[in-house]
């Protein structure tokens, strides 16, 4: 039996926010299928442009299309239907729940990414070392990749997909299973990197994220996903707003409603 | 007295198939205890004609192993990430090929090198050759799928994240198979112990021709034959001694490895 919220929800269409400055990334009635034989639809119809230096949060239950969008918009996952369209010239780093490193040392893990962008072995190094340093891990070089924590596992991903200076960085559930410190310092981390104050514009932060907590502190725009559909794409302090996202999508509220508990 | 004689003999009657049994089973660890005593006897003894036997099977094996991963392990990789039609039906060719007999492929290599066959022109009929192409052609379906298997469950599990750090297929499948070495090294002793264990195969091509062709194999097989079972089991045991000893000494690099890697990987990343 459908709950009648849902149904409502599904029905509705979208507000679309619109970027005020430049676009650097755009989906047009985004389908996407999965599975062997595409049974699964997990992408339907998503319109979204996201502007440079936006910082946009994904929410929505698991399941909903947030970790499929963000691979979307990287570019990993095709489309059956629509046009994904990007600025040019865009460097795009993307950040998994369950970040993979390679059996290898942490310094040479860093370079690895480096290296397959072409950038010759010591140069690789040399910047490889200046992003550990960065993220305070320097003393940990020559460790095991695959012995660290898991917040220095994700530290260590972080930089790795840093050294790489991206324009955009697309993060699916960068603190999740982390202790409260260890989220603390990779959300820290995350701040620091999307602000790039060596740089003339601050990077384009996109991510997926059950903590509401840390959508207040990073985002800018909050999307809601359900069943693959776009419903809700708001600024932060309207979304936060109980009687704003009742009229715009009850069953957002419903889900804001129960995330809080 | 007649029918206490008669009470007597159905009492052994009745005992016989347990005496039987018994005495089969006397022979039989008296059998296996002469072939253990001749294993070591056959080891310690340093029999110059054991040990060409010996170092002749690990030579034909190893060679066919060594030529078979270099093929199979590229292979294997590529195919694991590798998208292409008709890869489906070349994964189940490929999967049936691990069920081919030996001595069928025994018999291909044989009509190949034989002197009316293609490859005729070359004399490796019942020559060490023969056994290695034999044997190359035995274990590469086996290296191949199994590569591809722990490259493609790696690739299913991590590619999408070497993807987004600009790994094109190619650098994939060799990173992959890499970071899989520990798992791929099972693999090739597991084709080592299937090269160095038929016997069909080299049987057919080899000729078992003594001190030219004779693998522990076929010496086994031809003991057999002639009934000095303590002498071919005792064979059987040298050869399970030498895969024994060969996983050990895969055992100790591995754990080498992981420990001058700095750490075993405990917390190995999905």
């Amino acid at each position: 039996m459908t709950d009648m919220s849902d149904m409502t929800s599904l029905q509705r269409e979208p507000e679309v926010q619109l970027p005020a400055g430049p676009i650097c990334l755009a989906l047009r009635q985004a389908d996407v299928r999965l599975g062997i034989t595409g049974q699964v639809h997990a992408l339907r119809g998503v319109d979204l442009r996201i502007g440079v230096g936006e910082r946009v949060a994904l929410v929505g239950s698991n399941g909903s299309g947030k970790s499929t969008l963000l691979r979307t918009l990287h570019g990993l996952v095709p489309l059956a239907a629509g046009s994904l369209a990007r600025s040019p010239d865009l460097r795009v780093a993307m950040l998994f729940q369950r970040p993979y490193l390679m059996r290898l040392s942490v310094l040479n893990n860093i370079a690895l990414g480096l290296w397959l962008q072409g950038v010759p072995r010591r140069s690789a190094v040399t910047l490889a070392r200046e992003a550990l340093q960065r993220v305070g891990m320097e003393d940990l070089a020559q460790r095991n990749a695959r012995a660290l924590s898991g917040g220095q596992l994700q530290r260590l991903a972080l930089a790795r997909a840093w050294v790489l200076r991206p324009s955009v960085w697309l993060l699916d559930e960068p603190t999740a299973s982390l202790d409260p410190h260890a989220k603390h310092e990779v959300e820290a981390l995350i701040a620091d990197f999307c602000a790039q104050p060596e740089q003339q514009t601050p990077a384009t932060l996109v991510f997926a994220s059950h903590n509401l907590g840390q959508v207040k502190r990073l985002a800018s725009r909050v999307i809601y996903l359900e069943r693959g559909r776009l419903l809700v794409d708001l600024p932060v302090h309207e979304f936060f707003n109980p009687e704003r996202l009742q009229a715009v999508c009850p069953g957002a509220h419903l889900f804001l409603q129960g995330e809080s508990l | 007295m007649g029918q206490e004689a008669g009470e007597e003999w159905t009492a052994a009657a009745a005992l016989q198939p347990a005496l039987l049994k018994f005495d089969r089973l006397l022979r039989f660890m008296s059998t296996f205890s002469d072939s253990l005593t001749t294993a070591v006897g056959l080891i310690t003894s340093g029999d110059p004609g054991l040990w060409a036997v010996v170092l002749r099977s690990l030579a034909v094996s190893a060679t066919a192993c060594a030529i078979a991963c270099g093929l199979g392990l590229l292979a294997g990789a590529r195919l694991a990430t590798a998208r292409f039609a008709g890869r489906g039906a070349l994964l189940t060719l490929l999967n049936t090929s691990l069920a081919v007999p030996s001595v069928v492929v025994g018999l291909v290599v044989y009509l190949l090198l034989s002197r009316s066959g293609p490859l005729g022109f070359l004399g490796w009929l019942f020559s060490f050759q023969a056994m290695v192409v034999a044997q190359t052609l035995l274990v590469l379906p086996l290296v191949t799928a199994l590569t591809r298997q722990v490259v493609e469950d790696a690739e299913n599990s991590h590619g999408e994240q070497l993807r987004s750090l600009g790994a094109g297929n190619g650098l994939r499948a060799v990173l992959l198979a890499w970071d899989e070495r520990y798992a791929l090294l099972t693999v090739l002793l597991t084709a080592f112990g299937r090269a160095v264990s038929e016997v069909g195969a080299v049987m057919v091509v080899g000729g078992n021709i003594e001190g030219f062709t004779r693998v522990m194999t076929t010496a086994i097989a031809l003991e057999t034959s002639k009934g000095d079972l303590p002498l071919a089991l005792g064979l059987g045991l040298v050869l399970l001694a030498v895969v024994l000893v060969l996983n050990a000494l895969v055992s100790l690099l591995r754990r080498w490895g992981e420990r001058a890697e700095g750490g075993s990987p405990v917390m190995v990343a999905a």
